[in-house]
């Protein structure tokens, strides 16, 4: 959800070494202003972010932190610890499908509930009910939405009947606690938490193409679907390319939804990287080794955030 | 271009089908959830399920209201958000404003940085979180949250209010100054006044974001008096058993707040849902 800090509208001609001779130089005060402005922003970033991330690699490096006093150093061994160990492979397994999954569902959902809200054959008023319906899951928050879809899976649950007498289930399915379902139970309920932000980005993407690109393509005798491909597919591409990256980037850290869904289990089938790292951290008290695998989650996300901030200036 | 006659109802159906198909699939389970609150909590996996039981009543919301315990997650919550917004609010108005208005060294790299800021995954911050607000000795207080929220609500609120600063016309605030005043009483008096819809549509995001936050709550509060309402119906999970009624109770209780935000400002949310993403 960023854009990049515009420029302000024209800047008036910079001070610097260039300034013809003759004129004053810019009052100290005014030098010194913008300082003042961004002196709390700063203050808190360097607090609360770079000393932390300071921090973390620090512990990452070094043995018995947090718990003990007496640090040693480790060099590398705590990330050849974590990048050998079948579990970190598991997690980093589990949460590409569950991010891939979730953004490709994500963008198919928020797509075709963007066009049904943004067809002529209705009235406005009927559009407008209807997009607060499918709103709805937005306005939830992730706890909120794990407690509901446990509701709704239990083995007892309304799902089950539902599937049960329409013949589509023969007993009682353990949607969150069957290995062999729980992920695709999780990334489904992922699925159905996040394709407003795609709904909404796409509907407004949508209401900016200029109907004349529709016209001139009708003219050239083009179908709806060739109308869709080659002209609305082309115009929203920024969008649909910046909201599956930041999609991407918070998928990939999710961590309250499976927390409180499974857990990460059952065994570890739905073990996430974010999972992983907290119970290292927080059950386990594996400071150091959590720091390690905390730091390869950090640097992959700037990496995510590196190509995202280069697409942004591209489009501006 | 548009089509007519038989070929435009036939359409007209399958966009409603496809509309009411949708309606389902997202309004269901929240429909569910809502009516689940005023079952009895042995009716809630009753077979055949139905909608209104015979225990039908808002036992589950007067057991949550009127247990001091679970207000408190409430107020708590309530303090939190509300506090950061507050300071998110002024602390973004001032940098959003030098940033629009002023040019400095080391703007281009600062901005660079709040922009990744946002991508930094909360758990790498969470370790060191941890053993910083051991230190600081605000571990289990309401600063612990509101100073981390604030973290990852402020560089979204500094670039929406940066572009909303954007917006206005420089000789708005030159004008004053020209009279002699100076830049804090431009943006005091003229800038923040004018800027009310930018304001409320940061304003709504960064307290949703506060108001949900989850993982923070989890690990920087130990006493049940500081826990926040998520935290608080995850306490709900196996206590003693599962009391389905309370938990849904309290998730509509929950949700109440942002839905408020939702329906009497709509524009401005989705402004704020979209800016980021969709530009002119």
């Amino acid at each position: 959800m960023s854009t990049s800090v515009k420029a302000g509208p024209r800047q008036s001609p910079r001070p610097g070494p260039t300034r013809p001779i003759g004129t004053p130089r810019k009052p100290w005060r005014r030098r010194v202003e913008p300082y003042v402005y961004v002196f709390p922003t700063v203050l808190l970033m360097v607090v609360l972010m770079l000393v932390p991330i300071v921090m973390v690699i620090r512990y990452s490096l070094y043995d018995n932190v947090i718990m003990k006093k007496e640090p040693v150093l480790a060099g590398i061994a705590n990330y050849t610890e974590i990048l050998t160990d079948p579990d970190f492979w598991n997690a980093v397994k589990n949460t590409a499908f569950f991010t891939g999954t979730s953004v490709v569902a994500h963008l198919v959902l928020g797509m075709a509930f963007a066009m049904m809200l943004n067809t002529p054959l209705l009235g406005n008023v009927t559009k407008a009910i209807f997009r607060v319906l499918f709103i709805l899951p937005w306005l939830f928050t992730v706890a909120i939405i794990a407690v509901l879809w446990r509701l709704l899976l239990n083995p007892n649950g309304v799902l089950n009947y539902l599937l049960q007498t329409w013949g589509l289930a023969d007993s009682k399915v353990e949607w969150l606690a069957d290995p062999n379902l729980a992920l695709y139970a999780v990334t489904f309920i992922n699925i159905w938490s996040g394709y407003p932000f795609y709904m909404m980005s796409l509907l407004a993407g949508l209401q900016g193409i200029p109907r004349d690109l529709y016209e001139a393509a009708t003219v050239d005798g083009a179908s709806y679907w060739q109308r869709w491909w080659n002209v609305t597919v082309p115009q929203l591409r920024p969008i649909i390319v910046s909201i599956a990256m930041l999609d991407v980037i918070f998928t990939t850290q999710q961590f309250a939804l499976i927390w409180m869904t499974t857990g990460g289990g059952p065994i570890n089938v739905t073990e996430m990287l974010s999972t992983f790292t907290y119970k290292l951290a927080f059950n386990r008290y594996q400071f150091s080794l959590a720091s390690a695998s905390a730091v390869i989650i950090f640097v992959f996300s700037m990496v995510l955030a590196f190509f995202y901030v280069r697409y942004q200036k591209a489009r501006d | 271009m548009e089509p007519r006659g038989a070929r435009r109802v036939l359409l007209k159906i399958g966009v409603l089908a496809g509309l009411v198909v949708g309606a389902v699939f997202a309004g269901f389970p929240v429909f569910w959830m809502a009516a689940s609150s005023f079952k009895a909590n042995p009716e809630i996996f009753e077979l055949p399920p139905r909608v209104v039981t015979p225990g039908f009543s808002f036992d589950a919301y007067t057991t949550i209201v009127t247990d001091p315990v679970k207000v408190r997650f409430f107020v708590n919550s309530y303090v939190v958000a509300l506090s950061v917004t507050a300071l998110t609010l002024v602390v973004a108005v001032l940098a959003g404003y030098a940033f629009s208005r002023f040019e400095f060294p080391f703007k281009r790299p600062l901005n660079m940085v709040i922009v990744s800021v946002q991508a930094v995954p909360p758990i790498t911050l969470l370790i060191p979180y941890f053993g910083l607000m051991v230190t600081l000795k605000l571990y289990n207080t309401y600063w612990a949250l509101i100073l981390t929220y604030m973290v990852f609500t402020l560089p979204y609120a500094i670039i929406m209010m940066t572009g909303y600063f954007n917006t206005l016309p420089r000789e708005l605030d030159e004008a004053v100054k020209v009279d002699g005043a100076g830049s804090f009483t431009a943006l005091w008096r003229i800038l923040v006044p004018i800027s009310v819809p930018g304001l409320v549509s940061v304003g709504i995001y960064t307290f949703m974001i506060a108001w949900n936050e989850y993982l923070f709550a989890l690990t920087l509060t130990r006493t049940e008096d500081m826990r926040t309402v998520p935290i608080g119906i995850q306490l709900l999970m196996g206590q003693h058993s599962y009391e389905w009624n309370e938990m849904m109770a309290m998730s509509i209780l929950g949700c109440i707040p942002v839905l408020v935000l939702f329906l009497f400002f709509q524009r401005f949310f989705i402004g704020g849902m979209t800016a980021g993403s969709v530009k002119a």
